[in-house]
């Protein structure tokens, strides 16, 4: 899977309270989660971001609840992937469990607007305004697996239950 | 074998040697959800294709975040959770029975040893009763619902060594902030935390539970209060157990020792949990509204400690003071033991067993530029549902002290 899109840069520790305030988590009507996203983060989000656009965190992204909301609502705006230096662990694994691509690079200088591509298969993000080329961390076979499959819904519908892997 | 806890729960689990790092595919011994993350998990799971639960006796709902439903959005959710229980003959704790982890405590759903799965992040919280708990989201909790497993990457493990004891009017939450403060909110992201020492070997099951749903706030997985000195009130318990303890040898990313004899109360400054110091920073700081609940403070030994910081007087004039008792047992032991009492009259107003404002949907949301004080876990902006609200987390008595006097208070000074 390969992807563009202008980045969205935000620092270090964002919560998802900041992704998505609590008091909208409360629904099943997904779409109305994109119309609160990051808004109490940076309420000018929406005029600025096209579909397709990369968010870009520091360290710790999405650290906080467990609502799985967050990743939603990222995915249901229209981001195509989301980058940070590291993920916090639920986030992490919602996010690949609902189908949303997450990359983690340790080691990345991207600034607010740069043009990104993003190939999730070979774990790299160019930076076409920078000209530099980052990679990503290898993820667990079985979190690419679920990645694969389009998240862990479509996973299980296929295989019924986990297929054992080791790494 | 110079195992870690987690490694030695897993090992029990998935009948083969896992080691930090590799990924384990566990079976569970429970899972649960609530009104926050159900909904979405009831979706994926039959979107999952799946009919029936794995093991309905092992699985619970719990109405809890936003309970009684404030608007017919909630109340439709709250619904769609009841139809779904009473089909699947599993437990659902309905409006006031309490916050889901205290319930599942207290209700003995947990126990040592155990590998439980919560769809929420403070599940943490059966740390105290030495099980493997893990916070997860609604479509990783569908797949245990569906599967009874789940797949984990095996932690590695930070061992916190607290000698010594808390001084007099410091509590487990001043101790449990001051270690979020030095680990930082990401220092355990993807690890287990065994507390160990003497500091915690003398813990009620309340403090300790305190301690363990403070870790969610350090990134943690997952983590384990000694069970040395651990009192369980339940008949089961009194058969008798054997806690999990580490081997002697077992291998750790990190050890922090701490001498806890010297401890201050602690405060979390706005707008983050690890943004911790020493009270006396922040002594004069003006409050507007005190909250004292949530899985993390919010049980009967928090509510005395409560009552007896304001032994009777009434709390400062233009302040509010809310009081959600974690479960609707706390609330009863509280009536019958005059403590409710005893803090409805000094000015506080008790409301129904549950999340209460912890996360921001009803019941006391603050005003613009309002400061609260509370003793949960989270002080995010926009956490308690007003970003331009700020939001300092303390213990129940530093809570209750600075009721009293309408300003950051330490209850030693009073
Ligand atoms: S009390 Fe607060 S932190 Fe605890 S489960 Fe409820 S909302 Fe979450």
């Amino acid at each position: 899977m390969k992807c563009s899109g202008n980045a969205h840069v935000y620092g270090d520790n964002i919560d998802t309270d900041r992704i998505i305030p609590g008091k909208y988590t409360k629904t099943l009507d997904l779409q109305s989660l994109a119309d609160h996203v990051l808004e109490d983060l940076d309420p000018d989000f929406r005029t600025r971001f096209t579909v397709g656009d990369v968010l870009v965190g520091g360290d710790n992204f999405g650290c906080g609840s467990s609502r799985e909301q967050a990743p939603v609502a990222l995915k249901v705006v229209g981001i195509s992937v989301v980058i940070a230096r590291y993920f916090a662990r639920i986030f992490f694994r919602n996010a690949i469990n609902i189908g949303l691509p997450v990359l983690e690079v340790p080691d990345h200088d991207i600034q607010p607007s740069d043009v990104l591509t993003v190939d999730m298969a070979r774990g790299e993000v160019l930076n076409q305004t920078q000209q530099k080329t980052y990679r990503a961390t290898q993820m667990p076979d079985i979190m690419l697996a679920i990645l694969a499959e389009g998240g862990l819904v479509p996973y299980l519908k296929k295989h019924g239950d986990y297929r054992a892997t080791l790494r | 074998m110079n195992l870690t806890v987690a490694e030695k729960i897993l090992y029990a689990h998935v009948g083969k040697l896992t080691r930090a790092g590799d990924i384990a595919i566990t079976p569970v011994d429970g899972a649960m959800a609530t009104d926050t993350t159900a909904p979405m998990a009831i979706k994926a799971f039959g979107e999952m294709g799946g009919t029936r639960l794995w093991d309905a006796e092992r699985f619970h709902l719990v109405l809890d975040h936003a309970a009684p439903a404030p608007n017919e959005r909630v109340a439709n959710l709250h619904k769609l959770m009841r139809d779904f229980a009473r089909e699947q003959g599993c437990a659902l704790y309905e409006i006031g029975q309490g916050i889901c982890h205290q319930i599942m405590v207290e209700q003995g759903h947990v126990r040592p040893g155990h590998v439980f799965i919560g769809a929420d992040s403070h599940t943490s919280t059966y740390g105290a009763l030495n099980a493997m708990a893990c916070g997860v989201g609604s479509t990783d909790l569908a797949a245990v619902m569906l599967t009874g497993k789940i797949w984990l990457k095996v932690p590695h493990t930070i061992r916190i060594d607290c000698r010594g004891q808390l001084p007099d009017g410091v509590s487990p939450k001043d101790l449990v902030l001051y270690l979020t403060g030095q680990l930082g909110i990401s220092g355990a992201t993807y690890m287990a935390v065994e507390f160990d020492g003497e500091a915690f070997e003398s813990m009620t099951l309340a403090g300790r539970m305190a301690v363990a749903n403070l870790l969610a706030e350090m990134g943690a997985k997952t983590g384990f209060v000694t069970p040395v000195g651990l009192h369980i009130p339940h008949a089961w318990a009194a058969a008798g157990w054997e806690g999990t303890f580490a081997d002697p040898d077992a291998n750790y990313v990190k050890t922090l020792t701490v001498d806890v004899s010297k401890l201050r109360p602690q405060v979390a400054a706005p707008e983050s949990p690890d943004n911790v110091v020493d009270i006396d920073r922040h002594l004069g700081t003006k409050i507007d509204y005190a909250f004292i609940g949530t899985c993390g403070n919010g049980r009967l030994e928090d509510l005395r400690a409560a009552a007896a910081v304001l032994n009777g007087q009434h709390i400062a004039p233009g302040v509010r003071f809310v009081i959600a008792p974690a479960s609707k047992q706390t609330l009863l032991d509280a009536i019958q033991d005059g403590t409710a009492y005893a803090l409805i009259q000094a000015g506080a107003t008790i409301i129904n067993p549950g999340c209460g404002p912890c996360v921001g949907t009803h019941e006391g949301v603050p005003a613009d530029g309002e400061v609260v004080i509370s003793s949960a876990n989270r002080n995010f902006r926009g956490r308690m549902g007003n970003p331009r609200s700020q939001i300092f987390l303390a213990s129940p008595a530093t809570v209750a002290a600075s009721a009293l006097t309408g300003e950051i208070t330490h209850a030693g000074n009073l």
